[in-house]
């Protein structure tokens, strides 16, 4: 071929891509044109009507890490599974997974309301202010906002109390070290994770007062690697028995690998490593995603509201005890368990010291949840600082 | 066998042809990985192509993701045209939007809106000290920069971490690492009520007319170019290297600095952890795909920021994973690369040339003394 | 003392992954050619390596096949640096982009798989010299042979006719061309062994040092692995050593970290990569130290015909 025809076949090829793209596009188009309408909304709701009794519920979810991450997101897509069992064709469920916790949000919310769907869970802290904003546009959506503190006419808060699966471990912690060291890999140092780690403290001191608890921290959620380095960290410090509020079963694994203990967290780890596995401290979103979805299709669904469920509404459990736990000892967590179930349990009642020395809790007085939800301390038999500083 | 002949000039039909090329295979690619995951591929494409500009909405959407992408790819333009590789952009965009942070948090009730340009100046200001870090040290100490601007990027997350964790946390947060949310005097005014465009977009078509400028009709600009192409014919004519270097990095980071700034003052409203997009990395490409011409990048970062969209969208519509979008862009700049030949070369074919001899190892050993006795002297 | 000992142990785990980085990295650069995909090509590796071993049960052939993996993308890379000609840095920099996309997507799958096992190592009675012992001879046999490695590379280099071509190649192209030597197909060869060498170390870290998948697991090391090999000057040895040295560093964090050293973590958290910045600084401030180091050719378009 001459130096001319050449170039001119990569001209026709240039100009026939462009052609065939644009084709592509037209054609989608006429394709969707239907399916279409319901997308282009402008953000102030008209879009879709309200749910009619023939038409199926379009619940969302939205989820700051992949569904296969084994912990925290795992266990939320879980219960989105058991909501459309219990409700069958009532209602549609979609999800989209890995949403960043910033400005994107806010616009996978909004088209999550421009595809029609009418009830939005959004699965981490992060997505506070990015919800609020949908939810203040978008009046007939209702927002349920996992593990945050502001509320709205159509949104409200969820959590659940993860410092009583962290209790629980830590009796089984307590009973099963043997020099008396535990450590915690924490994630980020905000007031769950750290009554968390203090309630974990606690109930290993129940069964054992000389233990002492260390903690790093990885300052992220979810990132394997640096949570392994941390694991073997506190294991090269003496703790035998480790415990972790990450959401991946890395630590478990490293503490397998060096012939120690620990624990599942979020969701059932055993699989992960049988050896080191003593249990799982697990979140069941169930019970409260179904209670959730069936307000909104009887019409009870109310925002504003702020739901903390543990134990007693089935959200928290220690499951997959092991073997290697005596039997006293797990005769001691069911019982906490039952405890905690009818509600005669407290694990938050005094005397308990800080880690300063001074006193927390009055002897026989109980923490309401106003208390527990601006924990930033930690209570004595912890070592180190809050990450921070202490503020009171 | 294929051979590569250099053209007797660059061919001007293929370097406005070659991204559109490169967008075609990526697109074909594209085709076969939604057939063999199943998908139907007119959809897949639909998605990433035809929904993010179907309505309105959508557009505003699209440019409040284009806006960061083409002002820090026009920055980095400037930088790669006179071969100075910043990689660090994402740092200098964190940077930016601490210290847009710190600007806005001063402000109280009585607060009249000319905050917002001090914010967008602190912006400014942050990213251009970071980048200048790394030129200094590429000045004084001949580090080389690509490992520094990088090693900066970790490092800039990690004080941002500090700052949310620490000094600037919002005490009425229950110790959730992130700053207050910042008063309304100092986001950064929308275009439209009800959408999220903001004048963010005015600036950067504003700074594409301005580098355009600076780029081809200025002596400054001339030089910086030349530095690039041809380092020493531009020592040889007396262009300070070292001018070009700084004014190359405090520009593209002045660029990332504003895009951080924006971000952090307009759509998110408070300083958190979650800051840093990849914004910086992402606009590499832009600018590459855009041909390192400001006209090139506005169109690059539309593209960009539909796949992004488009990824997004596709989650929900076809519960392709998200991971699709980072394929895509890669992809793209790889194909382009590689079609970017194309325009200097022509694919000929030849037939095979006979083995050549093989050499004494003295000969062998006599150059490389040679070379290195010629260096160091 | 006894912390001190786990905390070389655990160094000398960590160093393991960026030597094979590094080292694979070197030989790229001794050949004039700098891929700055290592990152993409570690993190496909991984997920390479995580999948194998998955499915066949076996460590060793997970290596395999990382390291296969990392020298197909490196094969890529190679075409196109080498014969079109693109830019080095450009190209590179796509090849990481691309791969960290890529294993993100590939990954999907496999977060949720489990590896068998993992078996645990010890040399029988080294092991049981108090102190050191643990440390040192309790390792995966990968550490050992990353050590095997560097003496070997080191004697290829500077011992051998193979490594005098490739390190002419790596002074000068057009020098050895002249010669009658095959200059870009040797040099697509150093690519794609160090593209191998990568791999390896994206499977160590996916199979032995983490074992699970995530995406982007990998967190910067193939970017400190670059910084390496200028760091060490590009001499094996000096690179074993950096490796140790960043292993140790980041180990260090957490060492501080648990015996409650009040620095707020996240300066902590910066540690490897300020000294990264301050090793950089240090080596390059005397640019003919430097530039008699530094393979000549580095970064530079060979062109046969010219």
């Amino acid at each position: 071929m001459t130096f001319h025809s050449k170039r001119s076949l990569i001209k026709a090829a240039g100009w026939a891509s462009l052609a065939a793209t644009a084709a592509l596009v037209g054609c989608g188009k006429k394709e969707e044109a239907p399916a279409a309408a319901a997308a282009s909304a402008a953000p102030v709701a008209a879009a879709s009507a309200a749910p009619a009794k023939a038409e199926p519920l379009k619940v969302a979810f939205a989820y700051v890490g992949p569904v296969g991450d084994g912990g925290w997101t795992f266990a939320h897509d879980n219960a989105r599974k058991a909501v459309e069992k219990q409700f069958g064709d009532k209602i549609v469920t979609s999800f989209v997974e890995k949403v960043p916790e910033a400005a994107d949000a806010e616009r996978v919310f909004r088209d999550m309301a421009g595809q029609g769907n009418k009830l939005i869970f959004g699965t981490t802290f992060g997505y506070m202010e990015p919800m609020l904003k949908t939810a203040a546009d978008l009046k007939d959506v209702k927002f349920e906002h996992a593990t945050g503190y502001k509320q709205a006419e159509n949104m409200r808060t969820y959590d659940s109390r993860t410092y009583e699966g962290a209790y629980m471990a830590g009796v089984i912690a307590g009973g099963m070290t043997k020099t008396n060291t535990i450590g915690v890999v924490g994630s980020i140092p905000i007031p769950e994770v750290i009554r968390n780690i203090n309630s974990f403290t606690l109930g290993a001191q129940s069964v054992n007062p000389k233990v002492k608890t260390k903690v790093v921290w990885v300052n992220e959620w979810f990132n394997p690697p640096k949570e392994t380095e941390a694991a073997q960290s506190l294991m090269n410090g003496g703790a035998d028995v480790l415990m972790q509020n990450t959401d991946s079963s890395a630590v478990l694994q490293t503490a397998e690998k060096a012939g120690k203990l620990a624990f599942g967290w979020d969701s059932d780890m055993t699989a992960y490593a049988p050896k080191a596995h003593l249990a799982s401290a697990i979140i069941n979103w169930a019970p409260y995603y179904i209670k959730a979805t069936g307000d909104a299709l009887e019409g009870k669904w109310k925002g504003g509201e702020a739901s903390w469920w543990g134990v007693k509404e089935g959200a928290i459990d220690i499951v997959s005890i092991s073997d290697k736990v005596p039997a006293e000892l797990k005769a001691k967590v069911e019982a906490v368990k039952a405890g905690l179930k009818d509600g005669s349990y407290k694990i938050w009642k005094g005397p308990i010291t800080g880690s300063d020395g001074k006193e927390i809790l009055a002897k026989d007085a109980v923490a309401d949840d106003k208390f527990l939800g601006g924990i930033n301390f930690y209570v004595k038999g912890v070592e180190g600082k809050v990450p921070g500083g202490d503020k009171k | 066998m294929l051979k590569l002949e250099a053209r007797p000039e660059a061919s001007k039909v293929m370097s406005v042809m070659s991204p559109v090329l490169a967008l075609a295979v990526t697109v074909v690619i594209g085709t076969v990985l939604f057939v063999l995951l199943g998908k139907d591929p007119m959809r897949g494409l639909y998605v990433f192509f035809v929904e993010p500009v179907k309505s309105v909405y959508a557009l505003t959407e699209l440019a409040v993701k284009a806006t960061p992408l083409i002002l820090i790819a026009l920055g980095l333009a400037v930088c790669f045209r006179s071969n100075v590789w910043n990689i660090g952009a994402e740092g200098q965009f964190i940077v930016g939007g601490i210290a847009a942070a710190g600007v806005a948090m001063t402000a109280d009730k009585e607060t009249g809106r000319w905050i917002v340009a001090l914010v967008l100046l602190a912006g400014v200001f942050g990213g251009m000290v970071w980048a200048g870090i790394v030129a200094f040290l590429r000045d004084r100490f001949n580090a080389n920069e690509i490992l520094v601007s990088l090693m900066l990027v970790y490092v800039a997350d990690q004080v941002l971490g500090y700052m949310v964790y620490g000094p600037w946390k919002d005490p009425a947060g229950f110790n959730f690492p992130q700053t207050i949310t910042f008063l309304k005097s100092t986001s950064v005014p929308k275009l439209f009520p009800g959408f999220r465009v903001n004048i963010g977009l005015i600036l950067a078509l504003i700074a594409v007319a301005a580098f355009w400028v600076l780029l081809f009709r200025t002596y400054a600009g001339f030089q910086l170019q030349v530095g690039g192409l041809a380092p020493a014919a531009a020592r040889y004519a007396g262009f300070s290297s070292r001018r070009a270097l700084w004014t190359a990095l405090l520009l593209s980071g002045g660029m990332a600095g504003l895009a951080g700034a924006l971000e952090v003052a307009g759509p998110l409203g408070q300083l958190t952890p979650y800051v840093p997009a990849g914004y910086g990395f992402a606009a590499i490409i832009v600018a590459y795909v855009g041909r390192l011409h400001p006209v090139g990048i506005v169109f690059s970062a539309i593209l960009m920021s539909m796949f992004y969209i488009g990824g997004e969208l596709a989650q929900s519509r076809l519960g392709l994973p998200k991971s699709l979008t980072g394929v895509f862009q890669g992809l793209l700049l790889f194909t382009l690369l590689a079609c970017d030949t194309l325009i200097h070369y022509r694919v000929r074919w030849q037939a095979a040339r006979p083995a050549p001899p093989k050499p004494a190892a003295a000969a062998l050993v006599s150059t490389a003394a040679a070379a290195t006795t010629e260096r160091a002297a | 003392m006894e912390s001190f000992a786990l905390l070389l142990a655990a160094t000398l785990n960590a160093g393991t992954v960026l030597a094979f980085a590094s080292l694979g990295l070197l030989i790229n650069e001794r050949a004039g050619i700098v891929n700055l995909g290592a990152e993409g090509m570690m993190l496909v590796a991984a997920v390479a390596g995580y999948a194998t071993a998955v499915h066949t049960g076996s460590d060793w052939i997970a290596f395999a096949g990382g390291a296969a993996a990392g020298a197909l993308l490196a094969a890529a890379f190679g075409v196109l640096v080498i014969w079109l000609n693109t830019n080095q840095y450009a190209t590179g920099l796509a090849l990481s982009l691309f791969g960290a996309g890529f294993s993100a997507f590939v990954g999907i799958r496999y977060t949720q798989e489990k590896l068998s096992e993992r078996p645990r190592f010890e040399i029988p009675f080294l092991s049981d010299i108090p102190l050191v012992g643990p440390a040192l001879f309790r390792q995966h046999p990968m550490v050992y042979v990353a050590i095997a490695l560097t003496v070997a590379l080191a004697w290829f280099l500077y011992r051998s006719r193979a490594g005098l071509v490739l390190r002419s190649i790596g002074e000068s192209p057009e020098s050895a061309h002249a010669l009658g030597y095959p200059v870009r197909r040797i040099r697509l060869l150093a690519v794609m062994v160090g593209g191998a060498l990568c791999g390896v170390s994206g499977a160590y870290i996916s199979v032995v040092y983490t074992p699970l998948w995530v995406e982007g697991m990998v967190a910067g090391k193939g970017w400190i692995a670059l910084a390496l090999t200028t760091f060490a000057t590009w001499r094996p040895a000096r690179v074993l050593l950096g490796a140790y040295l960043f292993g140790g560093v980041t180990m260090l964090q957490f060492h501080l970290q648990g015996e409650g050293v009040q620095i707020p973590s996240q300066f902590l958290t910066m540690m490897p990569y300020l000294a990264t910045i301050i090793v950089l600084v240090l080596i390059s401030r005397n640019a003919t130290f430097i530039r008699v180091n530094m393979p000549a050719s580095i970064g530079k378009p060979f062109f046969p015909g010219s």
